[in-house]
């Protein structure tokens, strides 16, 4: 680890073969992220993690480390266009936080609080999106897919299920379940599974345990998202070596 | 300072719990009545907004009655402030923006167990429904929000103490909330 590159003007050390996002979260600095989970190939779609190197913008979970990059992410040009995915995605989806179960511990929401998000400022579209209540112990409310995959990711990588895939393309784009009837209840899915701990927003959630951890009391109203990133490091090995959005 | 601010309040489409945190600051009012004083709002029971320098709405735009109150305001305040979820993204009122309006009102007021003899309201002292609930800037401009459901009245405050100070209002990682 003798190799470094520039971000926001410290000298990060980074082991062959990572990438911007590992060198940068296992050295203590923190870039914006929704879609990474260092368990899993990077996905590079939701763009939250978007740097500068070398004065053109890349996906930092994407983008492999290499010696003496110039990297920028914690500047206001870059937030200003963080600000407005996160803006976005709330728009896109029916986020109404009072009555969502994951208030408290949603990353979207963890984000738009980091980055000082008072409001959408776009159009709301307010889809028309089901609900599926049909397993005894998991329900699903697609209001709030973000379409980050990783529950995708998860099921067919570690569970080896393979119970949610992403159907539709553009703004028709949405997560389906794996099955005939195209409900979870007619699939394998259990709440052991690691599908039931990647999502990010309030989508994948178990029943009956609601609010046990009262509003005002859970992850990221005790503390920023930003500070959390790093205190789940030191991140774990990558599975499989290539990127999911380079290989497609 | 010489002349005192002028505030009005209003709730469109929201429960009043805004009003009721902005009114928890408690004996934060004291001070704050040092620096404003009210123009419409449900603490002076004045009707029409007059000219003002903060306008404060709480809750969506659901009814046409909304819609002249938000313009009302716009029109007579400088700066224009969204309060609490309803007001930023419809909120709960907007919950039903999925589904058809006339199916809505259909089953609420007509086919619904136990309701016979119904019908869907139609007092002309009624306003229109919209078919969709609005956040407000989908109506007007919105200077300044506040999140929350509702907002502390600590954040309340906060906003309120460096809007009339000057600054530009700062809510920080313990203020800021969506819920």
């Amino acid at each position: 680890m003798n190799e470094t590159f520039q971000l926001d003007g410290a000298s990060v050390p980074f082991e062959p073969g990572q990438t911007v996002m590992q060198a940068a979260l296992a050295a203590g600095h923190y870039i914006p992220h929704l879609c990474y989970h260092p368990e899993f190939k990077p996905h590079g779609s939701c763009k939250l993690c978007t740097v500068k190197i070398n004065g053109r913008t890349m996906a930092s979970c994407t983008m492999p480390a290499e010696a003496d990059l110039n990297v920028e992410s914690d500047i206001e040009e870059l937030n200003a266009l963080r600000r407005s995915l996160v803006q976005m995605l709330f728009a896109e989806g029916n986020h109404f936080c009072p009555s969502c179960e994951k208030s408290g511990n949603c990353m979207l929401q963890a984000l738009g609080y980091d980055l000082e998000v008072h409001a959408t400022g776009f159009r709301h579209l307010y889809p028309d999106r089901p609900l599926d209540a049909t397993h005894p112990d998991i329900l699903l409310d697609f209001n709030r897919c973000i379409l980050c995959e990783l529950c995708v990711r998860a099921s067919s990588e570690v569970d080896g299920k393979n119970v949610f895939a992403l159907a539709g393309r553009g703004i028709t784009k949405h997560l389906i379940v794996n099955a005939e009837s195209g409900l979870l209840k007619d699939t394998s899915m259990a709440l052991t599974d690691k599908a039931m701990q990647v999502c990010p927003v309030g989508v994948i959630l178990p029943k009956r345990v609601g609010f046990s951890v009262p509003i005002g009391e859970r992850r990221y109203d005790q503390r920023p998202i930003s500070e959390q990133a790093l205190d789940d490091a030191p991140r774990q090995p990558v599975r499989g070596d290539g990127c999911a959005a380079c290989e497609e | 300072m010489s002349k005192k601010l002028r505030v009005a309040t209003t709730s469109l489409a929201g429960c009043f719990g805004c009003h009721m945190s902005f009114l928890d600051i408690d004996e934060r009012l004291l001070a704050l009545l040092d620096l404003v004083e009210f123009d419409r709002s449900p603490i002076t029971d004045i009707k029409h907004c007059g000219p003002c320098d903060i306008g404060i709405v709480e809750g969506g735009v659901c009814n046409a009655e909304n819609v002249h109150v938000l313009h009302e305001f716009r029109k007579n305040c400088k700066i224009l402030i969204a309060i609490g979820a309803c007001a930023i993204n419809g909120g709960l009122p907007a919950q039903r923006n999925h589904l058809d309006l006339g199916s809505c009102l259909t089953e609420v007021y007509l086919t619904e167990p136990g309701l016979a003899h119904g019908h869907i309201p139609n007092d002309p002292e009624l306003p229109l429904p919209l078919d969709k609930v609005h956040p407000l800037h989908e109506v007007v401009k919105i200077d300044y929000f506040i999140p929350g459901c509702p907002p502390s009245a600590d954040a309340i405050w906060k906003f309120l103490t460096d809007l009339i100070a000057g600054k530009t209002p700062e809510l920080g990682h313990d203020l800021i909330k969506y819920d």
